[in-house]
């Protein structure tokens, strides 16, 4: 576990890791250019090269960032609101939500534009359902929130596939596309920069809580959390945050769940750390995936969500063995 | 500073009643013992003592008021208690779980102070988990692991201790260990503690006063020394208990050949 000391230089890599990703993106593409042309097309965003990046790669890039980010903040936040380590940002049927409504508007040809719309009042109303049946009118349940969830996004990956199997075959690709999830189209509203600024301000004002609420519900208690308000507000906020994430870029997998366990492995438990910590992580390992996705079978784009699992499990696995190894040498 | 009283208070739990009429008046310098058979429902007690279950009937009155509608982080202030169990999901490091004792002491955004740090790592030392400070707890033995319980809930600093079993899974040296550090904290300090235990040998020689509690909502309170008579150590535990006369005073131990024949 990481030492006090040493957490403003690990905050501050990861800012300059979040920058550099940033800058990655807006040089790679199927389009090479050297560092020259690079440097001034930067330099130049009127000119043609300067276009590409100021009005492609960078809004693409700066998306992908702020997409990845929400992703891992809200899924550290599920993961202490349901105690439980597996859980991701779409455990609680959220993002079910907003893909059968994206789904069902493609099908039925709504103009690509209000997808992203359409998305989120799916996801609202999924978070809606979720919320006013597990709340029913006695108090906290962490089990039966999990369980009204869980079978929430099942009912919804039903009607889901039903979507899918119901649909026209040239509607199909683009339904896989935002199923796998994909930045192509990606446009970030400001809303979404918001939320995220939002999202950060208020965990980190709850941090310290959520370190107690790690240790469980009575835990909390004794140590003066009012813990009904305080998980409420973190169902809120997680599902809130991965309905802006899902809404902008579709159902992104594995960042939730892997980011908040990669940086806890790094930094322990403590969220006043993991919290911006992962933000920041999760905005460039996303930044990452999709530049890759974006060349690797140039002039191909493949979805970025094989790549955020292509890059996610070996990293993992290789983090947490050497974890392990480390853990027995002590 | 450090009262508690119950008065008149009715609690069930599951459809059983744990106490009736239960009038009591706990006070700093006095160690109660807790006593009963399992599932009797002493840490319902132990949970409605720290405000987290409401009682049917009567109340809990912490300095004179009563604990229902008072917040959890006053609560807290006063009131600490150790319980039964600890499952540790996420892993945390040894320090930082003591450090959570400061919880209830500290603002929104501040941080611990050095001097908290300071008596996370004293609590810490004290239980004979120095050098475990950056271990995972995930990875603690069953003893370390209630050690830990026990630390955090020195580091917090309450004026009113309670403690779930506290001597369970523990060796005799930190049984020892444990029960003599609440003694020292409540006769030395005017603390008051309370404890579940089903050691009556823990009980006699460290607290002050016992309540026992005999299923049906029957209970009986008192100096530790009344309290521990053939009659009701057998009606407690449906169990022929022997006295012995030592040096250093009773002792208690189950009678073998009662229950063998």
């Amino acid at each position: 576990m990481l030492h006090f000391k040493s957490r403003p230089a690990l905050l501050s890599g990861l800012v300059l890791l979040s920058a550099g990703s940033i800058l990655f993106a807006s040089y790679a593409g199927s389009m090479t250019m050297g560092v020259g042309d690079w440097l001034d097309a930067l330099a130049n965003p009127d000119s043609q090269g300067g276009a590409l990046l100021w009005q492609l790669r960078l809004p693409r890039a700066l998306a992908a960032w702020v997409v990845g980010a929400m992703l891992a903040l809200s899924g550290c936040l599920m993961q202490v609101l349901l105690r439980n380590p597996l859980a991701d940002p779409y455990i609680l049927g959220v993002s079910g939500g907003a893909a059968f409504a994206a789904l069902a508007g493609m099908t039925l040809g709504v103009a690509i534009a209000l997808i992203p719309l359409l998305a989120l009042v799916g996801a609202f109303v999924s978070i809606l359902i979720v919320f006013g049946l597990a709340r029913g009118s006695g108090p906290w349940s962490g089990t039966r929130l999990l369980l009204t969830g869980v079978v929430t996004a099942a009912g919804w990956a039903a009607l889901i596939s039903l979507v899918l199997a119901t649909g026209s075959d040239n509607s199909l690709r683009g339904m896989l596309f935002w199923l796998m999830g994909d930045l192509s189209y990606a446009r970030l509203p400001a809303w979404a920069i918001a939320a995220l600024l939002a999202g950060v301000g208020l965990t980190m004002g709850m941090a310290r809580s959520l370190n107690v609420l790690a240790m469980g519900e009575t835990t909390a208690r004794l140590l003066g959390e009012s813990t009904q308000k305080l998980l409420w507000s973190l169902y809120a906020l997680a599902s809130l945050l991965t309905a802006a994430a899902v809404a902008v870029a579709g159902t992104i997998g594995f960042v939730g769940l892997i980011v908040p366990h990669l940086v806890r492995l790094v930094t322990g438990s403590d969220h006043r750390l993991l919290i911006p910590a992962a933000t920041l992580f999760g905005g460039a390992f996303l930044v990452f995936s999709d530049t890759l996705a974006r060349v690797v079978l140039a002039p191909r784009q493949l979805p970025v969500g094989v790549i955020t699992a292509l890059l996610g499990v070996p990293l993992f696995l290789a983090l947490l063995n050497r974890a392990r190894i480390r853990s027995l040498d002590s | 500073m450090n009262r508690l009283a119950c008065k008149d208070l009715d609690l069930e739990i599951g459809g059983k009643q744990v106490v009736r009429g239960l009038d009591l008046a706990l006070g700093p310098g006095q160690f109660w013992g807790l006593m009963g058979a399992n599932g009797i429902g002493k840490t319902t007690l132990m949970q409605c003592l720290a405000g987290l279950v409401s009682p049917d009937r009567g109340e809990v009155v912490l300095e004179g008021r009563p604990l229902e509608g008072m917040g959890r982080r006053e609560i807290a202030r006063n009131i600490g208690m150790m319980q039964q169990h600890t499952v540790y999901v996420f892993d945390a490091s040894v320090l930082q779980t003591a450090l959570t004792g400061r919880h209830p002491f500290l603002g929104q955004w501040q941080r611990e102070t050095q001097d908290d740090w300071l008596k996370a790592r004293n609590a810490i030392a004290h239980v004979g988990l120095d050098g475990l400070e950056e271990r995972s707890v995930t990875s603690l033995s069953g003893g370390e692991a209630r050690r830990l319980a026990f630390a955090s809930l020195l580091v917090q600093e309450p004026g009113i201790m309670l403690l779930d079993e506290p001597s369970n899974h523990l060796d005799l040296k930190h049984q020892i260990l444990i029960m003599s550090t609440i003694g020292t904290a409540v006769y030395s300090g005017q603390r008051l503690a309370v404890a579940a235990t089903h050691d009556i040998n823990l009980a006699a020689c460290y607290c002050s006063h016992v309540l026992m509690l005999f299923g049906g909502g029957e209970w009986s309170a008192g100096p530790a020394p009344d309290m521990f008579t053939r009659e009701r150590l057998q009606k407690l535990y449906q169990c022929p208990v022997e006295m012995i006369e030592t040096p250093a005073g009773m002792r208690f131990h189950p009678s073998f050949e009662a229950l063998s024949n």
